[in-house]
């Protein structure tokens, strides 16, 4: 690990401007960062330590009912919140398939959205990576690619981004709070995450300095609460990435869908909504025929990057039955495996 | 630049100077205040060996810098035990057969504690091993592990009811 300047700021303005100077990087629990760190992945010259600062750690119901979430929510305090469980229920499902829980209790709000992808060849300082060093190349293409993406891709990075968290966000049309130097803003969670293009060394929208503060959920997304879920397939059952996973979210209007929200894991450089997807399943009767079109439409623009064609295939019987199990409604509790494929399904749910 | 921060380490207070910001908690129990039960396996966050409780929640101490927990209480397995009765957790994995060569043991314990704390899993076995797979042994001793567990929370939860009543 490099050496580096360590500074505790007392304030967000403080920190904002602590973390403008070059080199400079925000410290939440550090569960990314540090590995990176020890890897010399990531060299800061200088660490803003922002875990003391006031009010970013509130759960909080907006006067509209939505939620705002605080930077500095641990994972883990989030997932088993009650009363943001109740009301947006894929997003402490997805939070509880994610890590292992030391690192749930650890690692924050605002540290999930800013994670790195775990590429191989980004971690291996000995590989060529466009992200790492830019225009160094992509050892990916080419290499042991089986877990690359298969949407947004570019020549110049083929890397996924890892989080669940940020998957049914997207689905739910979350906001991400953001304050600099310039004040505050507010960017939608689908805009704040970059595709490669040729620059895939710019991986958010922030700015030098620029921190996030809190991400909020709309209240409209609660109308979604009570058939929601996410789905995760994982190379192991527990404490692994998502090879491929899906947020589906839908509000019944009698027997018919009456909207639907859909996000993917594990396929793009962001948390990948699909409207196509979502205006697919509006109106339709929820069954095999709307879901199989729904999953179509979500791949539709899909090509492989190198080994994982099995990737398309794959993410549309992940959409399918993620589908299948909203449709049948949030569970009272969550399955002892979160997400997880092998979680008992309700009799009649699948091969419908 | 030194960085003076103050912990307090199994119910003992005790100040730090700390001349290089990259000193990890595992690092400054284990080099610094000789206290060696926590373990290092993969310094990465992904074997669970150094798993100790920072103001009561389980944590991977190799990924936590120490001059960002000033103030904090920390317990590790040295922490357990009243003198020569064990705590109930460390009794329930000797029982069980809960290890074989013991590197993972306090990482593996500390966890079990950190879990029966949360109360999330209950008594089901598969809702155990979920919430302990952030530790990995590689002796095996996964079904001594989750049999320790469960009978150590029953052990406790049974304690908690008597004094109640």
């Amino acid at each position: 690990m490099n050496r580096f300047d360590y500074v505790k700021p007392q304030s967000v303005a403080e920190a904002v401007a602590a973390a403008a100077e070059p080199g400079a990087a925000f410290l939440a629990a550090g569960t990314n960062l540090l590995d990176l760190m020890k890897g010399g992945i990531t060299r800061p010259q200088r660490l803003v330590d922002v875990t003391h600062l006031p009010d970013l750690s509130a759960i909080e119901t907006l006067p509209d009912g939505g939620a705002r979430i605080g930077a500095l929510v641990k994972n883990s305090d989030l997932a088993t919140d009650p009363a943001f469980a109740r009301q947006y229920p894929a997003v402490a499902e997805a939070l509880l398939s994610g890590a292992s829980a030391q690192l749930r209790n650890a690692a924050t709000v605002g540290g999930n959205l800013m994670q790195r992808t775990r590429c191989a060849y980004f971690y291996d300082p000995a590989s060529a990576c466009n992200k790492r060093s830019p225009g160094a190349g992509c050892d990916a293409l080419g290499g042991e690619n089986h877990g690359h993406a298969v949407l947004g891709w570019s020549d110049s990075c083929i890397a996924v981004h890892p989080s669940d968290f940020c998957v049914p966000l997207a689905a739910l049309g979350a906001i991400v709070e953001i304050e600099g130097s310039n004040g505050r803003r507010e960017v939608p969670l689908t805009a704040f995450h970059l595709l490669p293009g040729s620059t895939p060394d710019k991986e958010t929208v922030l700015e030098p300095g620029e921190m996030i503060v809190a991400v909020r959920l709309p209240a409209e997304a609660a109308g979604f609460a009570g058939h929601q879920r996410y789905l995760k397939v994982r190379d192991r059952t527990s404490y692994a990435f998502a090879v491929v996973s899906a947020a589906a979210a839908l509000r019944m209007d009698g027997g018919t869908i009456g909207a639907a929200r859909l996000a993917l894991g594990g396929v793009a450089l962001k948390p990948w909504r699909s409207e196509a997807a979502e205006a697919a399943l509006a109106g339709k009767a929820p069954g095999q025929a709307a879901f199989a079109a729904a999953a179509e439409a979500a791949f539709a623009e899909a090509k492989p990057s190198g080994d994982n064609a099995y990737k398309i295939d794959l993410g549309k019987r992940v959409v399918i039955r993620a589908l299948a199990l909203a449709a049948a409604g949030t569970p009272d509790r969550l399955p002892a495996l979160p997400a997880s494929p092998f979680a008992p399904v309700p009799e009649g749910v699948l091969h419908v | 630049m030194n960085h003076s921060i103050s912990l307090t380490i199994n119910g003992a207070r005790r100040k730090v100077e700390l001349d290089d910001p990259r000193v990890t908690l595992l690092d400054l129990l284990r080099e610094r205040l000789d206290l060696t039960g926590t373990k290092k396996g993969c310094d990465r966050g992904q074997c669970g060996a150094c798993t100790i409780l920072v103001d009561g929640r389980r944590i991977n101490s190799c990924l936590a810098l120490a001059v960002s927990f000033d103030g904090a209480e920390i317990t590790t397995i040295e922490g357990l035990a009243r003198g020569d009765e064990l705590h109930p957790v460390q009794a329930a994995f000797i029982a069980h057969d809960g290890f074989q060569c013991g590197y993972c043991t306090p990482g593996q314990i500390m966890s079990a504690v950190g879990l029966i704390a949360e109360g999330q899993a209950g008594d089901d076995p598969e809702r155990v091993r979920e919430a302990m797979s952030g530790n990995i042994c590689r002796c095996g001793a996964y079904k001594g592990i989750t049999e320790a567990v469960i009978e150590a929370q029953a052990h406790m939860t049974g304690a908690k009811r008597g004094e109640a009543a």
